[in-house]
């Protein structure tokens, strides 16, 4: 992409990679930052938490009904095992079943990967099959369970020195996406996957289709905005980049800042009142002079360059 | 053929007129306002296919999806070196990858995935992982003749193996009478349906453990496989020392050879795993740890059919036959794994994927 990456992007351009899939085409992936997958987790671990216990209240509020029902213990067994057998392998599905189900389907994640933008995706470019969901999430209990209880367990000084031993031995799974580039955790490792993000943009207006940039010159006042070589010639991509942002979202303080701040540095003095005009004149112009230039292999990353 | 006055009532509001292409000062922005529509066409089919809706789409949208996907694709590609319209490049990135992720998607159904997996691909993981098998079975042998041995020696031991919850009547001394009442018949099915869910799940919990620890080299994997088998090795000699051998065997079998058949295959899936990670042969360690874990995978999933099965032998015949029927039925199962695994599903191997 850009000859140098925008600072506000570096962060993200160190977590970028390109697969190449079986086809030949190179898609950018950008790996999942470790916090917005732990983010997801705890989303996760909540959701399976209020529903277990969701379901363990009507549970027991039902058997509290039979009991009643009945009047005695005598004569509800039945019934009774029903709901233990229906809680035992509740739990159980909940437990193993819920990332499984989730990642299979066609988002390839689950509600907490989803609120968090990310997924779930095979690392070699090829498909994410079920068995790769399977495995990966099989390793779920070494890495997050297991060395959370011997944690908890360890500082007591109940296990001796082996519990701080095995504290210090699990602990090696739960910090595994810290030891690596792509944040794999060792459920990954042996799956082959990794998680990506997985940014559902929408599609945004043209802007060179509206206002001055359109018309040439502001609906206000009919000044006409024409902008000199040496006044495009200031500024790059990432300031081109950042005052199309500042377009879109429209807001007056913004864009009167950002109106002042060019104004000063190409040496102008429109007034005030018509911002928004002036600084769509301006982007249409820059954006023309960028590209066109971009046309011959010339690239200017920021004002720096 | 749906009704046309369901879509426009029920469907989304129509889109923006299309827009005015020559108004456009810019030359990358005509570009993108040229292909716009296919690139909405493109989001629509894919949010559907996201969703879950695969009736929704009709045939000309399916046939029209690798097209558009490819044509999109080429816009990014192109749309990358003319355009600095940063809105537009991400909302393309994105839309590549949403697309791509359907198009390349599992094309399998989860009932799909459940034929070919009960109908010869569990059979064919579990034949490839043969040698770790032998290991896990040798170690398991061991584990049972070192309970044994160290028992017959001390009868201390004992304690030391055998669970708190296993040790109540079943002791060290404990006169055969005693012994004989611990593998009685039960009367009715009382609560045996509770037990059956409460041992498959912790069976399989303590599989899956074992499973997950063969990522350590598969040295944990051994240690807990071995530490149970000395459990059965000690309770085995308590029987045997009463003179209840046969009786035990049976009342272990029932359920037995299928439960330690599958506790057995877990943990050759978890030193499969092990063992490909310290020896990755030709293949680098995240390709062979891959390679492995998939098919571990296949492995587990059968594993865990077989402990519903055992929970349900374990429960119900175990509990209500006599030492005949318990030693047919363990038989029969283990003779059925056996048949499924290693002979089931061999010709298919020949045929092309």
């Amino acid at each position: 992409m850009t000859a140098r990456a925008a600072p506000h992007l570096a962060h993200r351009a160190r977590r970028r990679r390109d697969v190449v899939t079986p086809e030949g085409i190179a898609l950018p992936f950008t790996v999942a930052s470790r916090s917005a997958r732990a983010g997801a987790l705890l989303l996760d671990l909540t959701l399976m938490f209020v529903t277990g216990v969701a379901v363990t209240l009507t549970l027991i509020w039902i058997a509290g009904g039979l009991f009643e029902a009945v009047g005695g213990p005598g004569g509800t067994s039945g019934a009774m095992e029903f709901i233990a057998v229906f809680w035992t392998l509740f739990w159980f599905l909940l437990w193993n079943g819920y990332f499984m189900v989730m990642e299979m389907g066609p988002r390839g994640a689950t509600f907490g990967k989803r609120a968090a933008g990310i997924r779930v995706a095979s690392r070699d470019g090829g498909r994410l099959t079920p068995e790769a969901v399977v495995a990966r999430n099989l390793l779920r209990d070494i890495e997050l369970f297991l060395p959370i209880v011997f944690l908890l367990s360890a500082p007591s000084g109940e296990g001796g020195a082996a519990g701080i031993a095995a504290a210090a031995w699990f602990l090696i799974f739960l910090l595994f996406p810290f030891f690596n580039r792509d944040a794999l955790r060792a459920g990954d490792l042996i799956a082959g996957t990794w998680v990506v993000e997985a940014p559902r943009a929408t599609l945004a207006e043209t802007l060179s289709t509206e206002g001055a940039a359109r018309e040439g010159a502001s609906a206000l006042t009919g000044a006409e905005y024409r902008f000199g070589e040496a006044e495009l010639a200031i500024y790059g991509e990432y300031e081109l980049q950042t005052l199309e942002r500042v377009l879109r979202d429209d807001r007056s303080e913004a864009l009167e800042s950002v109106h002042d701040a060019i104004c000063r540095k190409i040496g102008w003095n429109p007034g005030n009142g018509d911002e928004r005009a002036f600084l769509e004149a301006f982007y249409a112009q820059l954006r023309a002079k960028l590209e066109s230039d971009m046309r011959f292999g010339k690239r200017k990353a920021d004002k720096f360059s | 053929m749906k009704a046309p006055i369901l879509k426009t009532l029920f469907g989304k509001a129509e889109v923006a007129p299309p827009p005015d292409i020559e108004a456009a000062a810019l030359r990358s922005d005509r570009f993108r306002l040229e292909r716009e529509h296919d690139w909405r066409r493109l989001e629509d089919i894919v949010v559907r296919m996201e969703k879950g809706r695969l009736r929704g789409l009709s045939d000309e949208d399916v046939l029209a999806l690798p097209a558009l996907y490819r044509t999109a694709a080429s816009s990014l590609a192109v749309a990358r070196e003319t355009s600095l319209d940063a809105a537009t490049l991400e909302y393309l990135d994105s839309l590549i990858q949403r697309a791509w992720f359907q198009v390349y998607g599992p094309r399998q159904g989860f009932v799909a995935w459940l034929r070919g997996f009960l109908g010869g691909g569990l059979s064919r993981s579990i034949r490839e992982i043969w040698l770790d098998i032998c290991i896990a079975l040798a170690v398991m042998v061991a584990g049972t003749i070192t309970g044994w041995l160290l028992v017959a020696q001390d009868r201390e031991w004992y304690y030391a193996f055998v669970p708190v919850q296993f040790a109540d009547t079943r002791v060290p001394g404990a006169s055969r009478e005693v012994l004989i009442e611990s593998l009685q018949v039960e009367k009715d099915t009382q609560g045996m349906s509770a037990f059956a869910a409460f041992l498959f799940s912790n069976n399989a919990g303590v599989s899956i453990l074992a499973f997950a620890l063969g990522f350590a080299f598969g040295i944990p994997s051994l240690m807990l496989l071995m530490h149970n088998m000395a459990v059965l090795g000690a309770m085995l000699w308590l029987y045997a020392d009463a003179g209840l051998t046969l009786e035990f065997a049976a009342w272990l079998s029932v359920h037995g050879t299928t439960e330690l058949f599958a506790i057995l295959l877990a943990g050759a899936a978890g030193m499969h795993i092990g063992r490909s990670m310290a020896f990755p042969g030709n293949r680098s360690i995240l390709a062979a740890a891959a390679e492995s874990g998939r098919r571990g995978a296949q492995v587990m999933v059968g594993v865990v059919l077989m402990l519903v099965a055992a929970a349900l032998l374990e429960a119900f015949p175990r509990q209500l036959l006599g030492t005949e029927g318990r030693l047919i039925i363990g038989g029969v199962m283990l003779l059925f794994w056996l048949a499924y695994f290693f002979a089931f599903g061999r010709e298919r191997k020949a045929e092309p994927a």
